[in-house]
């Protein structure tokens, strides 16, 4: 993977036909980050099929983060925040909005360059624009998981998060990953110039043929709200956070119990265990935003999804992709 | 003499820890060169974003011989001990140590060690990569594939590159050559990331500093500083505008620029309605730009200025844009707090401080407020307050920590809450204690001086206090998490300020019981630890006994029993509490007893006086005069030690200081001759010289008007009591032999004696005063 990376190379937005340009449409801008770190060398996935609260928690960041085997990925991640809900009302809040993540393994020498290029490759001038790296520590309790960086500033707009992962899961990054986390909504106002997130121009076309964001989202976000404030049933909420802890902690169990009986050591079962995490973690956020969750039991909730994250970050690195190498088997 | 110049070339480096860096860099690297024999006429060091850099000029070019001669073992000593002499001394045999002789000690070894300078480039490149490798950032990382071994470096962000450079003036310098992770030093660097990103060799600080000023960099942050003031001002009075100088803020964005370009920028005149401390926080916080105000007016404008990096080729058009979108969003939100916490009366929102956590082992903000509230309420009369508006503004002095706008802006509690109370029209007295009740914040601030404030401030504080004493974490050394030297200091100035008597041991037992009151069940059903330490149970009849003998008669009925003649609500139901208050109750069995928190507290306070009387100027020892252990009127020792500070800066005070002294001095000795205490008793049979006459009349006179005075607490008239003593006390030592050879007179005299002790001692403890 290492040696024949190519530098991604700027596309002239004018070569692409009007409805692609990033700064005409949502889907625009989403396509071209995906081009220019394809052109890198990014294995470009799809978004992960769960509610997660953001793009770091795809297993394709948190998991494949750890352990010592390069790794380049980019990919859309839907991203749920129930608390930030507002109905549809606020211009810049959204309880489901996109992130672009991308992940590189080890960081690279020049990752400031390589995401200055992308903000280019969007259409951003850079003779024109105050682009500012503003320090930015990156916590995430539920994860285990800190990094030190920045927000960048475009124009005094945060835009993205720029992330040297020191640790994921609880376990130290060896080597560091760098990751790069793109407010999408936030950067497709900016280049389209519109004020409102439901304003922006969807899919490029104009007159009739024109969806807007608010096409797509108003509804679903009035919708959301509803059920995040007032509807979600706290009581199977709670059960449901239960339930997923217990499966977590079963599965790893059983993956680690495989792999004794296989006599190679590897766990066999970490990537359905994470996905019982994430439900856990989201299962909490919504459990917060239905506000029956008090200040203490919150923290004891933070740690509880911690312990999960943590054992499942500790299991992927006893599989192939956590960089473990199977023991042969016991005759026994 | 040569120069050296260093610069460690990174990504951006947090703008808070740039100026230590810079002064933790000069300091290592002067430091290590001295320890390693060079000399340097002067260092400074420099910070941008991305660089840390150090020039040292006039530099030994190299570090001066050195010989030393070590004494070893006496010739013929045994084999062991010349063995660790060659060794100590890096000796391959016997034979290269010279052979001395002395007439005491014989003939003995001594080793010849003389090292030779060094040049100074070799130890600059020796030092170098120890220094950055242990370099104490507050925070570090690793990075990149080299992240893998043990021993990468870690720096703030990643280190991209390193510039040395060594030589004099009239020479071209030498690359000074080390390696760090990789790294090597050279003599190239980067101007500005956007403007001039190319690579650009230099040779010493001069060309360093022009050349990155060139390349679009000012190295010197106190330039920038000045660049960004200068420009700001000076735009602000182009508009007829006034800037808002913020030195901290003004150090934040310049760290934040390597070439500031200072842009003015607007928003909506309706957000002018929000607090100029909101607008001004909003803008500050968030964006990190200045706001501006109209200099006639002193309102703020809706104007604001920002500081760029970037010499736009529209000129700053887009960029100005886009700053304002941003400040405008922010605006909007703050605004929409304004306009949402409006819609709800403070007064609505106090039983939403329920699910606050004051601390976890404390209970919640809302059980605070009770008992500020009833404790308000006791203290007006006393500070001159109206109890209903003391009590009014306890019960809305922590309802803005609930607010939108305080929880986005969590330093404007108080200041928001008087917002909002102006708003509701509470009266005007109330809405103030909102805020001023926090105060004094720190020595430099004022006290509130308001009484209704007062009340408030006072409660608050000595609540805080008893609660942290109810669960031990007292202060100790430099230890104070929770601020508790501020508060009892805070308690102290608004007392004295407001010249009140207030007796501590009284209102810490208010405090204490209000605060060890425990709920049980689900109805406000409170007892006291002591009723249950009785071991009763709930349903017993005499559970509540002691509790009704705080709270008045018991009615099982009333489910406010405690607070039943108020208004609003009070202490919540124990469902409301959640968990936090579980921790609460286990904890209060190991709460300490009402009469040890007295007495520690009190001592506390005592502390907290002494350092305060010290820091107004007065002297220690005065201080220590008159408090007694028992002292619990803060105002009345203040009184006492300036009127007793008063009487001694007199003649007659001084004089009669002299006189006391001599009087104990004397007692102390006899009574230790005589194994025996003197007494009052003065018979006017034995006086026989008109000048002990004359004083037992002085005493006779003074004891009692002294005593009358100090019953009223009035020092200044207990002092000028005294005062007549000074004369007869002066003759009686002039004239007066104590020592009669006559028993009967001697002790007769010394009980004399005595009663000049005791009648200062009613003033203060003259034995403590010195001088």
């Amino acid at each position: 993977m290492s040696s024949t990376i190519t530098t991604p190379t700027t596309i002239s937005t004018g070569e692409l036909p009007p409805h692609m340009r990033p700064e005409r449409s949502f889907q625009g801008l989403i396509l071209a980050l995906q081009r220019y770190w394809a052109d890198y060398g990014c294995v470009v996935l799809q978004p992960y099929d769960m509610e997660v609260g953001a793009g770091t928690f795809h297993p394709a960041t948190t998991l494949r983060a750890l352990g010592p085997k390069p790794w380049r990925a980019a990919y859309v991640q839907p991203s749920r925040r129930p608390g930030d809900g507002r109905y549809g009302e606020n211009p810049n809040r959204l309880q489901h909005y996109y992130q672009f993540q991308v992940l590189l393994k080890p960081s690279p020498p020049d990752l400031q360059e390589l995401y200055l290029k992308s903000l280019q490759a969007i259409g951003v001038d850079m003779a024109l624009h105050d682009i500012r790296f503003v320090e930015d520590d990156w916590e995430s309790p539920t994860l285990g998981a800190w990094g030190l960086g920045w927000e960048c500033w475009c124009d005094g707009m945060e835009v993205s998060q720029f992330t040297y992962f020191q640790q994921v899961c609880g376990v130290e990054c060896s080597p560091v990953a760098g990751e790069l986390t793109y407010g999408l909504e936030r950067l497709a106002m900016y280049v389209q110039g519109v004020d409102n997130v439901y304003d922006l121009n969807f899919n490029g076309r104009d007159g009739d043929e024109r969806v807007s964001y608010g096409d797509v989202f108003l509804q679903s976000e009035q919708e959301y709200s509803r059920h995040n404030f007032e509807h979600a049933n706290t009581d199977n909420l709670l059960k449901h956070f239960e339930d997923a802890e217990r499966e977590c902690v079963a599965l790893l169990a059983a993956g680690a119990k495989q792999g004794e009986e296989a006599g190679d050591g590897i766990h066999k079962m970490v990537l359905p265990a994470y996905d019982q995490c994430i439900k856990a973690s989201h299962l909490f956020n919504l459990l917060d935003a239905r506000g029956v969750i008090s200040v203490t039991q919150r923290q004891s909730y933070i740690l509880r999804v911690r312990d999960l994250s943590k054992a499942c970050g500790e299991a992927f690195l006893q599989t192939e992709a956590g960089g473990a190498i199977a023991k042969e088997a016991s005759n026994a | 003499m040569p120069d050296l110049l260093l610069e460690l070339f990174s990504e951006e480096i947090p703008a808070r820890m740039q100026k230590r860096a810079g002064e933790d860099l000069q300091k290592l690297v002067t430091n290590a060169l001295v320890d390693a024999g060079l000399t340097y006429d002067g260092a400074k060091a420099f910070v941008t974003p991305r660089r840390l850099a150090l020039t040292v000029h006039g530099l030994t070019a190299r570090s001066a011989d050195t010989r030393e001669e070590r004494k070893g073992p006496k010739v013929g000593a045994p084999e062991k001990a010349l063995a660790g002499f060659m060794r100590g001394a890096g000796l391959n045999s016997i034979d290269e140590a010279q052979i001395q002789s002395d007439p005491k000690k014989g003939e003995f070894y001594v080793a010849v060690i003389e090292k030779s300078g060094r040049p100074a480039i070799d130890i600059i490149a020796e030092v170098m990569p120890g220094i950055i490798r242990n370099f104490p950032w507050p925070k570090s990382m690793r990075w990149g594939a080299g992240s893998t071994r043990p021993d990468t470096l870690r720096w703030v962000r990643p280190l991209r590159s390193i510039l040395c450079t060594f030589g004099p003036e009239t020479e071209e310098p030498e690359i000074v050559h080390f390696e760090v992770d990789g790294i090597a030093s050279s003599n190239t660097t980067h101007g500005h990331r956007f403007m001039a990103p190319d690579e650009m060799s230099v040779r010493r600080f001069d060309d360093y500093v022009d050349k990155l000023t060139a390349a679009k960099v000012v190295l010197d942050s106190t330039r920038r500083e000045d660049i960004i003031l200068t420009e700001a001002k000076n735009l602000a009075f182009s508009q007829n505008m006034e800037l808002v100088e913020d030195a901290a803020l003004l150090h934040e964005v310049a760290g934040l620029v390597e070439w500031p370009v200072v842009l003015m920028g607007s928003f909506d005149e309706r957000f002018l309605q929000l607090p100029d401390e909101v607008i001004q926080l909003t803008i500050r916080v968030n964006q990190k730009c200045f706001v501006l105000r109209d200099p006639k007016s002193g309102e703020l404008t809706n104007r604001f200025i920002l500081v760029s990096n970037l010499v736009a080729s529209d000129g700053g058009k887009a960029i100005v844009a886009g700053n304002q979108k941003v400040v405008r969003a922010r605006l909007s939100d703050a605004m929409f707090f304004w306009e949402t916490d409006l819609k709800i009366k403070l007064e609505d929102r106090v039983e939403k401080l329920g699910n606050v956590v004051f601390h976890a082992k404390l209970g919640t903000q809302l059980e605070r407020v009770e008992r500020i509230r009833a404790l308000a309420r006791e203290l007006a009369p006393i500070v001159g307050a109206d109890p209903d508006e003391a009590e009014r503004a306890a019960l809305l002095c922590k309802a803005d920590l609930v607010t939108e706008m305080v929880g986005e802006f969590p330093e404007l509690q108080g200041l928001i809450g008087r917002y909002y109370a102006t708003k509701q029209k509470e009266n005007a007295a109330v809405a103030a204690a909102c805020e001023e009740h926090y105060k004094p914040q720190g020595p430099g601030d004022d006290v509130p001086g308001d009484p209704v404030s007062v009340a408030v401030a006072l409660a608050d504080k000595l609540d805080t206090l008893c609660c942290f004493w109810a669960i031990d974490e007292k202060p100790t050394g430099s230890k104070d998490p929770y601020a508790l030297r501020r508060s009892a200091l805070g308690f102290i100035r608004n007392v004295i300020e407001i010249a009140a008597h207030v007796s501590i041991n009284n209102f810490v037992e208010v405090s204490y019981k209000y605060l060890t009151i425990k709920m049980i069940e689900n109805n406000f059903i409170g007892i006291t630890v002591e009723g249950r330490k009785l071991g009763l149970e709930a349903d017993d009849p005499d559970y509540h006994t002691s509790y009704i003998s705080y709270f008045g008669e018991y009615d099982p009925e009333d489910n406010y029993p405690y607070v039943r003649d108020v208004e609003g609500p009070m202490f919540s139901r124990r469902d409301q509490f959640g968990v936090p208050n579980a921790e609460k109750y286990v904890d209060q069995d190991n709460w300490p007893q009402l009469l040890d928190v007295q007495e520690n507290l009190l001592s506390f306070f005592h502390d907290r006086l002494k350092v305060y009387l010290r820091d107004q100027g007065q002297r220690h020892d005065l201080i220590d005069a008159v408090i007694t252990d028992d002292a619990d009127d803060l105002l009345l020792i203040v009184q006492r030690v300036e009127a007793l500070s008063e009487f001694l800066a007199s003649d007659d005070g001084a004089a009669l200081l002299e006189g006391t002294k001599r009087a104990r001095n004397i007692l102390r000795a006899e009574e230790k001759k005589d194994g025996k205490k003197f007494t009052d008793d003065v018979s006017a049979d034995l006086l026989s010289d008109e000048h002990e006459v004359a004083l037992a009349a002085a005493i006779d006179i003074a004891v009692p008007a002294v005593e009358a005075a100090v019953a009223k607490a009035d020092f200044a008239a207990a002092m000028s009591a005294l005062a007549p003593l000074r004369k007869p006390v002066d003759n009686f030592f002039e004239n007066v032999m104590v020592n009669d050879d006559d028993q009967a007179v001697r002790e007769n005299r010394l009980n004399l004696l005595n009663r000049i002790r005791k009648a200062t001692q009613t003033v203060a403890n003259f034995s403590k005063i010195e001088g």
